[in-house]
């Protein structure tokens, strides 16, 4: 097992995926900005983006727990609760 | 009843000939061959008889922006390019939050497609087959489905007019240029972007085309493959390409200075009731297409001068085809079959050949027919062979026929 992610490096590697699944460049994936309403990612990707991050980062995220990521920071804390 | 005076105003195609209308109109005026040998990997493997296609000659994903196409199946990609092109030619922006080009509620879609996303239902079946069902994508459905590349060009250009998506195999495009001419005739829109789509060179499509005997084995010589008309012709060419026009009210096209390219004039549309592939021996639904076309158009057998011949090189069909125009029109049409070159673009061909009649029409001059050396005795019509030739045109019919027996013909007159 690798070291536990730091919130920096999840930060990062949500940045990538992101930018890999919607196009939007990284430094603009930051801890405040709401998918939906910031970063124009609609429900079909943010499916994508959730199971490239489970991959990643070894984690399940029902979709009940979907729901609630809403900011990016959301997504950060909640892959570093269940890392 | 008069008709509605209904203009084109707008073109935009990508083709094997070209990545643009222009390129693909000079290509086949100077007789540029877009048949290639099928070099797939999976020719080899399901040892398929038939080893040609005719590809893009641009890729869509070198034109669309990466994040953009992996969204969307390559049918779907096709269409959104050559949509683009047609509303820009047109000499509209693409909406922006301030300001429409046009009234979204008085602007329809109608882009049919033959089959849609083949490749991306057989690609998320073997994911799903092989890595389970958290790796199928959620824009599965929305890549498959038929009406998609109707739908993506509709979201893009703000149509709220309706959006409709024909499906009537090797007709796909023509109807959708019937039912955009028909959307204006009812008041339904001002301006509908039209046109059919097709990208379906993937081997379950190809072998079911071998299967049912219809392509041509002319393996070792791709450049002469595609033959419509002459006696050595065996069979089609699968191609895949997009064809996207501007349709617009002619009073709606003079209001803003548009330029005007023609007039689609009417269209005539039947079906045979006889067979799932075969068309009617005797051509009584091509007939009555042709003939209802001109009727609608206000015109007669004799104002048509040229006719872009559905023609796709079978041995069966194009005879057929040849006495239907010859019973419905007589011997005076100017023919040309555009296949020889394009290959058969399924459900983009109607709307890429509608193309080719506007500008024949526009410049006064029909391409040539490639590889047609020896004209079939029982074609006894004037098929232009050589080099384009100049014909004083005032109007001309489009030809397209479907599997499933859908017989449509379009009538389009000089600006």
């Amino acid at each position: 097992m690798a070291d536990k992610p730091s919130d920096a490096q999840i930060l990062e590697g949500l940045a990538g995926i992101v930018e890999d699944i919607a196009g939007v460049s990284p430094e603009d994936v930051t801890a405040d900005k709401s998918f939906v309403d910031d970063l124009d990612i609609d429900s079909l990707s943010m499916v994508e983006i959730a199971v490239q991050a489970e991959d990643k980062f070894g984690v399940k995220i029902p979709d009940d727990e979907l729901a609630n990521l809403k900011t990016v920071g959301d997504a950060v804390n909640y892959v570093s609760a269940n890392a | 009843m008069s008709n509605v005076d209904v203009v084109i105003t707008g073109l935009g195609a990508t083709t094997p000939l070209g990545g643009d209308v222009t390129s693909t109109w000079d290509a086949l005026l100077a007789g540029v061959n877009g048949i290639r040998s099928n070099d797939a990997e999976w020719v080899e493997r399901y040892d398929l008889p038939a080893r040609l296609s005719a590809p893009l000659a641009v890729e869509p994903t070198d034109v669309l922006p990466r994040v953009q196409a992996r969204r969307l199946d390559r049918c779907e990609q096709i269409a959104v390019i050559a949509a683009r092109q047609a509303w820009a030619d047109a000499g509209f922006e693409l909406p922006g939050d301030e300001r429409e080009s046009v009234d979204p509620d008085r602007l329809g879609v109608s882009i049919g497609t033959g089959i849609g996303g083949p490749k991306t239902l057989l690609d998320q079946d073997d994911i799903l087959e092989q890595q389970g069902l958290r790796k199928v994508s959620p824009l599965t459905v929305p890549m498959l489905m038929p009406n998609g590349p109707a739908a993506h060009v509709g979201i893009e250009l703000r149509a709220r007019a309706g959006v409709h998506s024909p499906a009537s195999a090797c007709a796909s495009g023509a109807e959708g240029l019937a039912n955009a001419w028909q959307m204006i005739q009812n008041g339904r829109a001002d301006v509908v972007v039209a046109g059919g789509a097709e990208a379906c060179i993937h081997p379950i499509t190809v072998a079911g085309f071998c299967q049912s005997r219809t392509l041509s084995t002319r393996n070792d010589d791709p450049a002469a493959a595609s033959r419509p008309f002459d006696t050595a012709r065996d069979g089609f060419v699968l191609g895949e390409g997009a064809g996207v026009l501007v349709l617009e009210r002619a009073d709606h096209a003079a209001a803003r200075g548009a330029k005007v390219y023609g007039r689609l004039a009417g269209y005539g549309m039947t079906s045979d009731a006889h067979h799932i592939t075969g068309n009617h021996p005797e051509g009584l639904g091509q007939i009555r297409a042709i003939q209802n076309a001109v009727r609608t158009a206000g015109l007669t057998a004799a104002d048509i001068g040229h006719v872009n011949a559905h023609a796709t090189s079978t041995v069966v069909g194009d005879v057929g085809e040849a006495a239907a125009i010859r019973k419905a029109l007589g011997p005076h049409p100017v023919l040309t079959a555009p296949k020889a070159s394009l290959g058969h673009l399924v459900g983009g061909a109607g709307a890429v050949e509608s193309i080719i009649t506007v500008l024949s029409l526009y410049y006064g001059v029909v391409p040539a027919t490639r590889n047609l050396e020896d004209l079939d005795p029982r074609v006894e019509l004037d098929v232009v062979t050589g080099q384009p030739r100049k014909v004083e045109l005032t109007a001309a019919v489009n030809d397209s026929f479907g599997f499933g027996g859908h017989n449509v013909a379009l009538v389009f007159t000089a600006a």
